[in-house]
Formats: C-alpha cells, structure tokens, sequence
C-alpha cells in the first residue's frame, strides 16, 4: 500500500518534469503526458480506496519512513503515513484533479501557454497529494509551500493582465502572514517534542513534552497557516481575487483542494488542540461562515460570488473542527470538493460560452457578469441541469451530498453549545444556521440570473452554445458524485449518513490533549449529540428551503422590488458589495500605514528636528549680533589665524592623497613596517 | 617535507613576492594577480598551521572561506577593471587618479 | 634522500620560481600563464600537507576559474601585441624596496619563533570531515559566503554590463 501511494504522489512530478522539458515539442503540447500521470493516480487512489473498504477497519493506519535530513544531531525522518482519513482525501484530490484535466483540453484549448498550464496542474497535483501523504509536520510545511507557489503562478497565469499578476501576488503575499504563523507553530512543536512526525508529536503531547499555555500557542499559530490557506478571516482577501486565474484553477485549487489544505492541516493536528485553541479555530470559522456569505449576496462577477461561498464553506469545515465535530468537519471537504469544483466548472463552461458568443458578436464586456446572463437553460441544458444539481448539494437540500455534511457540522455546532455551560457558545450554530439560510438564498440568485429568466442580451445570446463534450462530461459525473448515495451506503437513508461507510470509517482520532490533561477536553453526551443531530436537520432543511423561497421571491416572481429594497439599505447593500471595504481597509492600514510613518518621519525631520535647528540659529544669530562688533576687531583676527593655518596645513597636505592606488599600497607598507619595528624590538 | 619551515619559507616569498606585484605592475590585472599570490600564500600559511600546530581542520576550513572571497574579489575586480577600460580606454592604474587631491 | 622529497624540494622550487616569474615577466600575459603553474605548484604543496579536498578545490576554483576570469580580462583589455603599452612598469627601486620591507618582517617573525621543533601527525583523507564541519560548526560563515558570492555575482554582472543598449 505504501508502494501504491508512493505512485500516485510522485507519477504527477514525473508527468510535470517531462512536460516543462519536453512539453512544447510534443504532440498535443503533451497534454496527454499528465492526463495519463493524474488518470494512473486516480485509479491506483480507487484500488486504495476499494481495499480500504474491503477493510472496514476504523483502526487502519500504516506507515513508512526513511532518515531524510541528518545534520549532527539533528535529524528529520520523511514517510508516509496512510490511513482511511489519507486514503479519503486522496480519492476526493485525485478526482478532482483528474476531471478538471480533462476538463481543461476544452477550456484552454489554443491558448499560447497551454503545455506550461498543464505542467503546472502536474506540479499542484504533486504537491497537493505529498501534503495528503507526508507523515510529518515538515514535510507538509514543504508541500504547502508549494501548493503556494502553484497557486501564485497559476493566478497569474494570464499574466500579461495587471490584475492577475497583482492578484497572484496578493494571494502569495497574503498567504505569508499565515505561514510565518505555521514556520513558529512548527518551531514550537520541534523545540518542545523534538520531532516533527505525526505520532510522535502525538505521543510527545500525550506524555506531557508540550503543555499549558504553550499548547494552546502552537495549536493557535498553526492554525494561522490554516487561516492563510483557507482564506478565513481575516486572512481571506485574497481568494477572491484568486479568481483572476483560468476557471479549472479555480475548480481545483481554490475551490475543492488547496484551500482545504487548511482544513486537512487542522484536521491532521486536532489531537493537539487545547479547548481554548479549539474555540479560537471555531470562532475564527463560524464568523468566516457568516461574513463570507453576507458579501457574497451582492457580487455580479459569477466566480466572486462562487469564490465568497468557498470562503463560506471552508468557514464551515474549519468550525466543525474547532467543535470537535471532526468527521464531521473532513466529511463536508469531500462533499464540498466534488459540488464546488462542479460549480466552478459549470461557471467556467458558462463564461467560455459567453466569452464565445460575445467575440462573435464583437461585444467587449466581462462574460463573467451575472447581469449579462439570463435565459441560458435553454442553451446550455447540460451545464444548468449540473449546475442545479450541485446548487441544491450546496444549499442544503436532502438527497444531496451537501446535506449529510452540512446538517452533520450543523448539528455539532449545536451540540457543542448545548453541552458548554456558556450560553454565548449558542454563538456559533448562530453562525451557522444563518449562514444556512444566506447560502441558499445567494446560490439560487445565481442560478436564476444565470440561467432563468429573460435573456438580458439579445444581442449575443443567440449565439451561446452548449460547450463540448469534453467539458460536459466532468460536469456530469462531478454532479452524480453529489448524490447521497455515494456517502450513505450501505444504508440507503437519505437523511443522515450516520449509518454508512464514511462516518464509520473517518473516527475522531483520540485527543492527545486529553490524555496529558487526565480528563476530557470535550465533552459531548450521545444523548446531547442525537437530538442536537434531530433538531438540527429540522430547522436546516427549513432554513434552506426558506433561503430557496426568498430567492425565487425576489429574483423569479419579482414579489419583491428588489431595487426598491436595496436603496433602502442602501449602506448595508454597498458594506456587502465592497466586501466590507476589507481591501480598502488594508490599503489604508497597512500599506498606507507604512507611507504614513515615512511621511512622518519626514515631516519630523522637516519640521521639529529643522525647526529645532532653526530656532537655536536664530537665537544664536541674535547673540551674535550684540557679540559681533566685539568679535570683529579681537576674536576674528584669532580665528582667521587659525584658520589660515588649518587651510595652508590642507592645503598641503591634499597633496599626498595622489589618487594612485600603489602609493597607497605603500603607504600601508610603510604603517606596517613601523608597527613591526615596534612590536618586535 | 616533515617539518613547518619550508612551508612558512615558501609562504613567506611567494607573499613578497605578491606584494612586489602589486607596487611593481602597472596593469590593473596584474596588480589582482599579485593579490591573488599573496592569497595563495595566506592559504598555504594556513593550511601548514592546521597540519603542525592546530592538528585540526580549523585551518583548512578558514582557507577555504578564503578561497571563496578570493573567487569573489577576482569577479567584481575585473568587473571594475572592465569597466575603467570602457571608460578611459586603459588599464594603467597609474592613469586612473580620479581620486587624486 | 627519498624520492617523495626530492619531489617536494622540485615543486618548492617550481612554485617560487613560477611566482617570480609572475612577478618580473614583461608581458602581463607571460605573467598569467605564470600563475597558472604557481596555483599547480600551490596545489601539489597541499596534497604534501595532507588538504586533498582543498587541493582539488585550488585547481578547480583557481586554475578553473580565477585564472580563466584573469585570461579574459587580459584579452578584453588590451591588444596583446601593443608592447609599448605592456612593458610599462613602476620604478623597480621603489618596488623593490617595498618588498624588501615586507621580507625583512617575515624573516624576522620566522628566526624568532622555534616552530621548526614541531611534529608531525598522521595522513587521513578530509573531504567528509570538511563537510561535516561546514555543515555544524561553521554553518553561518558557510552561508555568510553564499550571500556573498550572489551579491558578487549580481555586482560583476552589475558592473560589466554594457549600459545605453535598450530595445
């Protein structure tokens, strides 16, 4: 098994190696080279797969390491560690790396760039699942640095565009502030354990090596890399821009797994979390959960509305993991992966529609503008159809993946401010619910600008055609993939996958906290755990629907003006609109913040430091004044002669600097035959 | 061969003999190669002292650092060399006195 | 006398004769080739110290590279053949009196020391133990020297570059 998993991480470097070499002068741009690496890697993650099912085992782990950096007595072992959480998170990367693959032969067919576009999925791949596979904290530092790099270049992959190369530098930049936290998390644990593996960090935790207030700092700051990379609050201004990339990038890498490598990062340490670092994770996530989805109401640019319900999302699974409801937490990231990279894909096939028809009608306007769209069910029946399909996962509608996972999380918030004395903790389903309820309502904004309704330009929307086959076809099985089935079995209950393979196989693993501590960190009853699990499915599927009705209401059967009703909240409307000027924001502190302090400084200087001088000159100019007449007859004759002196001894003396290089070779000879002449008689 | 002073002695001329070097040429280039002779002749010094009275490999190590400065120093000299060449179309650092006064 | 010393005497001899001709040779390119052979000379004085690494890194970093550099700044400065200009020297009084100084000096240091009492120790190959060290013991000046010789690098590049050829 350690052999199949070697494979899939490292056949997508051998696919990028040749293609960054080689790609140009292949046939096809040698698409095919990492479409073959990434489809050997998909099937050898389903043989994994199918073995771990044939398991059944809860307990299941394996693991393998070679001595990888010895420097004295220093070391740093790299391995492998699989078990059902890895083999899971495999599956979901390699899927949808695999289909948004293929996806991209339609989407960037004839682009200039396209074998280097592919080298660099190649590159992502790799890295993505090295951070699924690696056994230790710095191997994973490793590979998140380079799913960094991935992401940097392939936002700005258009980069003859200012805004993708600023935004790729954005995101790059942005992500540093976390993993500066991330690089002092990792120093602490290593410090303290003295190793940077998995188990024994988790062994060094149990037996006490990392404690108290210590604990709760490292946990805190690696979860601060966690915040970069998942674009949480507030951390999370550069995702959206993120959108500058090409839309399968958008599908695979900010959408369903990078930006859950945050989330896998959590999940992977949750054993090492302290409750007060778990409340600051779930409160971190729950608030991104809200706010994300508030801005995400009023965005026309399709993928920006897509990119905030990421956000959202993502806010999610991270607060599922502060409240311990880990299963749940990992569960929504797989259902999550397949329903938004299908969303993305379905909005990419929009958009290169759109882009088509306008070209042919020679409009120039940004195809990615819901206000432009409308009435494209009719064009694009296969993309809308996925498209509803995976709006309904995301929403929360029962028979979808999204609702086992989300009522899952939702019910865990629930339980966990059931169970806690403090009624403020009821904060967090707060957050939740409501975040519920806005997530319905914007996704199916979405789907009724765009593909319901009246066209809103004639003038091109007679020449918006279905897309090709080739990018259909991942639509399609992207979107049976977010049917309950696959999650619930092998009961077949579409409510609630208490019953199947996931939740039995993806266990808590048993908190390291805990054991040091001699009591629980959490505590959850069964009984506190089911009936928040009943009365939180009730009210989310009356929350979504609602959601769904006060979408139609305002967008379909136009019940409500909606224009009327934004100029009546209006500062409500343009704080969501402006992202709560969160960019503005940072303009204003930290980049205007530096100017401001040099233009202070300067200003001080000007002002104060000249003034100072200036003052004590005029002083003295003054006194000199009165002085002067005395100065002039007795102490100028002096000092002149002084100066005369000292300017005829200059004079001189200016001689001796003769500008030859040798002369002053000589000259330091000279210094140090005398210094020798001292020192040795 | 077995004793420090043929060393120390081979050291001590080839370093006269790099200092002369650098007062007797006129050329800038040879000036760098007297600075390099002396150099060597550091390193030598060095590399004798590791062997008979460090009987450790501090000496080698600190001449290998020297050995990367001198790589260095011969890069950026005759990038400056190059330069004054362009300029004033000679190498005679005896022509170059813009400093002079 | 052994063979092995009577080698050591010839490259003694090699290495100051080649140095002197460095030195006093005419033409600034007698002198280059000159060096070449005093760096050779250098290098076989190592291997009799028992510095194997460092001898394979003379002759790859000097002969290798310094000297190649020397070579090319010798030909991209001047015309090979201009005699009048290569024969120029400093007054060889001055100069020799300058190393005259310098000579006396180490003469002195020299007689007034007994460090010829001192013994020899074993022979052992030092490329790993020089690694090692680097790698511990002297790992800042290690990457002190890397940042040094990327600044050198951008600097030369800096330097030589010919300015005013924008497209």
């Amino acid at each position: 098994m350690i052999t199949l998993a070697l494979y899939i991480w490292l056949l997508p470097l051998l696919a990028f190696v040749i293609q960054i070499f080689l790609g140009k002068r292949l046939p096809r741009k040698g698409d095919f080279i990492s479409i073959t690496a990434i489809g050997i890697s998909y099937l050898l993650s389903i043989l994994l797969f199918v073995q771990m099912l044939t398991n059944y085992n809860p307990e299941f782990y394996i693991t393998a390491a070679v001595p990888w950096l010895q420097v004295g007595s220093f070391n740093i072992n790299m391995g492998i560690y699989l078990d059902n959480f890895a083999i899971v998170m495999l599956l979901v990367v390699t899927t949808v790396s695999f289909w948004v693959h293929i996806y991209s032969i339609g989407y960037m067919h004839g682009d200039p760039r396209y074998n280097r576009f592919f080298a660099y999925l190649s590159l992502f791949s790799f890295s993505m699942l090295g951070l699924v596979v690696l056994d230790n904290l710095f191997g994973i530092f490793i590979m998140w640095e380079l799913v960094g790099i991935c992401s940097y270049l392939l936002i700005g992959y258009y980069f003859e565009k200012d805004s993708a190369a600023n935004a790729g530098k954005k995101a790059f930049i942005v992500n540093r502030v976390g993993d500066f936290g991330f690089l002092i998390g990792l120093l602490i644990v290593f410090t303290t354990i003295g190793s940077f593996s998995l188990l024994d960090v988790q062994q060094g935790v149990a037996q006490g090596k990392l404690t108290g207030g210590l604990l709760t700092a490292a946990g805190a700051l690696l979860f601060c890399g966690a915040i970069g990379k998942s674009a949480q609050f507030p951390l999370h201004v550069w995702l959206p821009d993120a959108m500058e990339g090409p839309t399968p990038v958008s599908a695979l890498i900010h959408a369903a797994t990078m930006v859950a490598a945050g989330v896998y990062l959590m999940a992977r340490i949750t054993f090492m979390l302290s409750f007060d670092a778990m409340l600051v994770v779930a409160y971190t996530g729950g608030f991104t959960a809200l706010f994300a989805a508030t801005i995400a109401i009023t965005q026309f640019d399709i993928k920006r509305v897509l990119a905030y319900s990421t956000i959202s999302q993502l806010g999610y699974m991270i607060m599922a993991i502060g409240v311990g409801s880990y299963t749940a937490g990992f569960f929504h990231l797989t259902t999550h992966a397949m329903f938004k990279s299908g969303l993305f894909l379905g909005s990419g096939s929009v958009i290169h529609a759109m882009h088509n028809a306008m070209e042919k009608v020679g409009v120039h306007e940004d195809p990615n503008d819901i206000r432009l769209m409308g009435g494209l069910k009719n064009k694009m029946p296969v993309t809308y159809y996925t498209f509803l399909i995976f709006t309904l996962a995301i929403s929360g509608i029962p028979f979808f993946s999204g609702f086992l996972s989300k009522d899952a999380i939702l019910g865990g918030t629930l339980a966990f401010a059931m169970s806690q004395s403090n009624p403020v903790h009821y904060l967090l389903p707060f957050f939740g619910f409501t975040a519920a309820i806005i997530t319905a309502f914007y996704m199916f904004r979405l789907v009724i600008k765009t593909f319901l309704g009246e066209p809103q330009r004639p003038d091109f929307y007679k020449h918006v055609h279905e897309s090709q086959k080739v990018m259909t076809i991942p639509l399609m099985v992207l979107s049976t993939l977010s049917i309950f089935i696959f999650y619930t079995l092998p009961s077949l209950n579409p409510i609630s996958a208490e019953h199947g393979w996931f939740e039995h196989l993806i266990e808590k693993p048993e908190s390291a906290v805990s054991i040091q501590l001699g009591h629980p960190v959490l505590e959850i009853s069964e009984h506190v755990a089911h009936s928040a699990h009943v009365n939180g499915m009730l009210v989310s599927i009356i929350f979504a629907l609602t959601g769904i009705v006060l979408a139609f209401a305002f967008y379909f059967w136009k019940k409500v003006d909606v224009e009327a009703l934004t100029g009546k909240i209006k500062p409500l409307y343009d704080l969501s609109f402006h992202k709560y000027y969160f960019d503005e924001i940072y303009n204003a502190t930290f980049v205007r913040g530096l100017l401001l302090w040099n233009n202070f400084l300067a200003w001080f200087d000007l002002k104060i430091i000249d003034g100072i001088v200036n003052g004590s000159a005029f002083i003295t100019r003054n006194f000199s004044a009165f002085s002067g007449l005395f100065d002039l007859g007795f102490i100028d004759g002096i000092v002149n002669g002084v100066a005369d002196i000292t300017q005829g001894i200059g004079q001189r003396a200016r001689k001796i600097q003769t500008g030859q290089v040798q002369h002053y070779i000589l000259g330091a000879l000279a210094g140090l035959v005398l210094i020798m002449v001292f020192v040795l008689m | 061969m077995n004793s420090l002073l043929p060393y120390l002695i081979t050291a001590g001329i080839v370093f006269t003999l790099g200092i002369f070097t650098i007062i007797y040429k006129k050329n800038a280039v040879g000036v760098l190669m007297g600075v390099e002779l002396v150099l060597n002749s550091v390193n030598l010094n060095f590399i004798a002292f590791a062997r008979f009275v460090d009987y450790q490999l501090n000496g080698q190590l600190i001449s290998i650092f020297i050995i990367i400065l001198a790589a260095a120093e011969a890069a950026i000299a005759l990038a400056i060399i190059l330069n004054i060449y362009r300029l004033k179309t000679t190498v005679d650092v005896t022509q170059v006195s813009e400093m002079k006064n | 006398m052994e063979m092995q010393e009577i080698l050591f005497y010839a490259i003694l001899a090699f290495t100051i004769f080649s140095a002197a001709i460095v030195a006093f040779a005419n033409k600034i390119i007698y002198s280059a080739f000159a060096l070449l052979f005093t760096f050779i000379g250098f290098a076989g004085l190592y291997v009799f110290l028992g510095a194997d690494f460092l001898a394979v890194t003379q002759i790859i970093i000097y002969v290798g590279g310094i000297l190649v550099l020397i070579l090319f700044g010798i030909l991209l400065t001047q015309k090979i053949y201009d005699l009048k200009a290569l024969a120029a020297h400093n007054p060889l009084f001055l100069s020799l009196s300058g190393g005259l100084f310098v000579a006396i000096i180490l003469a002195v240091i020299l007689s007034k020391n007994p460090w010829f009492r001192l013994v020899d120790k074993a022979l052992n190959p030092t490329t790993s133990a020089i690694g090692k060290a680097i790698l511990t013991d002297y790992l800042l000046p290690f990457e002190i020297a890397s940042v040094l010789l990327l600044g050198a690098l951008i600097g030369a590049v800096y330097l030589a570059r010919v300015e005013g050829k924008k497209k």
